[in-house]
């Protein structure tokens, strides 16, 4: 008989996603914004998807339907085949900026989501954060106010926060955009390990086309105005994989090839201007 | 320690210097007090407690003073009668029982309702358009009111000092409320934070800076609302440090009315360090606040 901690900790089976036929269109004071336009994609279980495209293409639009927090305007998003209607506690987002509590210190950040789930008790909640912050090399500094850590440790709390409820799917929003190089390498080894050890589906945004090739296993790229699937990618590459890497580097190169031809092109030149 | 004491000798110079000037005969001592006489008035009625304990009918007579004195033997004990039953010490329980049982009801009553206009909008075109409204009236104007609602009762000057709490605290706490930034909320829905919980543990505790911010200047005006009414009003349930200080100008004692503005300075005081000074500063270390 496992005890709670071990079946909380258990990894749990990733999910599937679909979107089809998935527009946004967001009414605000300066009139209507297509945002997004007829997207449709397939994410399987445990695959890492990573969205890029230039600012503006509707990449946090897509990872906000997705999280339940907006409302799409017309096709269907599904999870396990099931309509999403609002935000769950099997998809976990992480934010652009860290949207850490500050009047909560780490611990007790990672034990927000984890105070909601039933079956625990608050020394197994508090069993569990540590875990992850653990996991994410942390923890001797649970104890910490949220203006004491570093911007690169803010960001390990934000993702031990999004872990602890162990949800199926994770759903990060340029996580590592506003870190340092050095702080961002390390994190993307952390993230790579922590996603083979934890196996889920993680859809992650990013405009950096290296980022997406070190750490993703399909690459969508989304052109702007209104957001439309552009081309797919898969990276094919052994994990882990380093930034640094000749072979991430080449493709990479590849992309933003295709990327500039496409930018060439006068037809969709038009299209995009 | 050391700025503490450059400011203690700051004003022990400069109250020299005014008590030197003043023995010298640089201006009417009946009109402007000695620094001396202050003190001595202010020591008096810290002390007068066996003294009026033998007056018949005083004022502000005391039932429990008057057997407490008879009881006495010790000294300690005198002395204590002497402090307990004392002018000062009655009218500073007196004004301090108004205004924290003012300030109470105003916060009980201050703090949900800026949260309800805060959540609907109805709330804040109805109560936010009279509360901002009634946050620009000077809490005197209330006095009028009260008396003829409530008579010269503690009730009247209870009704003064809320009416200075609540418009106040409201819109402070309908601000905090408002300028929480959507992104936490969005963070805690993701995390399953809905109704209730979202309010009361992400949008309060956002707020609470705020939320603090307005506490403090609610209680100011609570303190302002309450001397003008005591000022204004007679009220013969007791008599606090505003009775006190009208008291003064009409026996023309200029040392009692500078003693008691005195002690009502240091009230204020003492309630902005043991009250708010502590809450704020926990605050600002947790979240930070003093970094630039
Ligand atoms: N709440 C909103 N109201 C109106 N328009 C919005 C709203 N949110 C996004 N948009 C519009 O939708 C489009 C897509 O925005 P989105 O934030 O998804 O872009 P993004 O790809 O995440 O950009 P970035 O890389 O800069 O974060 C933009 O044109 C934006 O102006
Ligand atoms: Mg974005």
């Amino acid at each position: 008989m496992p005890t709670a901690i071990e079946q909380e900790l258990r990894p749990v089976a990733p999910s599937k996603l679909s979107l089809r036929h998935v527009s946004k269109i967001f009414r605000g004071q300066s009139g209507e914004t297509l945002a997004i336009d007829d997207i449709s994609l397939d994410v399987s279980e445990g695959e890492f998807v990573c969205l890029a495209g230039p600012s503006g293409c509707g990449k946090s639009t897509i990872l906000n339907l997705i999280a339940g927090l907006e409302e799409l305007t017309s096709g269907e998003a599904l999870l396990d085949g099931a309509p999403i209607t609002g935000p769950g506690r099997d998809r976990m987002v992480m934010f652009q900026e860290a949207a850490l509590f500050p009047w909560l210190d780490a611990l007790g950040n990672v034990l927000f989501g984890l105070k909601l789930k039933p079956n625990l008790n608050n020394a197994e909640r508090r069993e569990v954060a540590r875990f992850y912050l653990r996991l994410v090399g942390l923890e001797k500094q649970e104890n910490a106010n949220i203006h004491e850590l570093s911007g690169g440790m803010r960001q390990r709390v934000a993702l031990a926060r999004s872990l602890a409820p162990n949800p199926r799917i994770l759903l990060m929003d340029e996580p590592f955009s506003a870190l340092d190089t050095l702080t961002r390498e390390t994190l993307y080894r952390d993230l790579q390990s922590i996603f083979s050890k934890r196996r889920k589906t993680i859809v992650f945004v990013t405009h950096n086309i290296r980022e997406a090739v070190c750490l993703g296993d399909r690459i969508v790229l989304l052109s702007s105005h209104p957001g439309r699937v552009r081309e797919i990618f898969t990276v094919n590459l052994p994990r882990p994989r380093d930034i640094n890497d000749a072979a991430v580097a080449t493709f990479a190169h590849q992309i933003t090839e295709t990327l500039t031809q496409y930018l060439e092109t006068p037809a969709t030149k038009e299209a995009v201007l | 320690m050391k700025r503490n004491l450059l400011t203690l000798l700051t004003f022990a110079a400069v109250l020299a210097a005014l008590e030197v000037a003043g023995r010298n005969g640089a201006w009417d001592t009946r009109v402007l007090p000695l620094p001396s006489e202050v003190a001595a008035y202010i020591a008096d009625a810290f002390t007068d407690g066996a003294r009026r304990d033998q007056l018949p009918a005083a004022v502000t007579a005391n039932a429990t003073a008057a057997t407490l004195g008879t009881a006495t033997s010790t000294t300690a004990a005198s002395l204590w009668t002497a402090f307990a039953g004392s002018t000062l010490t009655e009218a500073l329980l007196v004004t301090l029982k108004r205004l924290v049982s003012g300030y109470l009801i105003g916060f009980l009553a201050g703090i949900p309702l800026g949260l309800l206009t805060a959540r609907f909008n109805f709330f804040r075109e109805t109560f936010g358009l009279v509360a901002l409204g009634m946050q620009g009236l000077p809490s005197v104007c209330w006095v009028p009111l009260a008396l003829i609602w409530f008579r010269p009762t503690e009730n009247a000057i209870l009704f003064v000092v809320v009416m200075g709490t609540v418009w106040s605290l409201m819109l402070a706490t309908e601000h905090g409320v408002r300028t929480v930034p959507p992104l936490y909320v969005r963070a805690a829905r993701t995390m399953g934070s809905r109704g209730l919980h979202l309010w009361w543990r992400v949008l309060l505790p956002a707020a609470l800076p705020a939320v603090i911010g307005g506490m403090k200047q609610s209680w100011a005006f609570a303190w302002r609302s309450l001397m003008a009414a005591e000022i204004y009003v007679t009220i013969l349930t007791g008599c606090g440090l505003g009775w006190l200080l009208h008291n003064g100008r009409e026996v023309l004692r200029m040392d009692q009315v500078m003693g008691v503005m005195l002690i009502i300075v240091i009230v204020g005081l003492t309630a902005d360090r043991i009250l708010f000074a502590p809450a704020e500063n926990r605050i600002r270390a947790r979240w930070g606040l003093d970094k630039n």
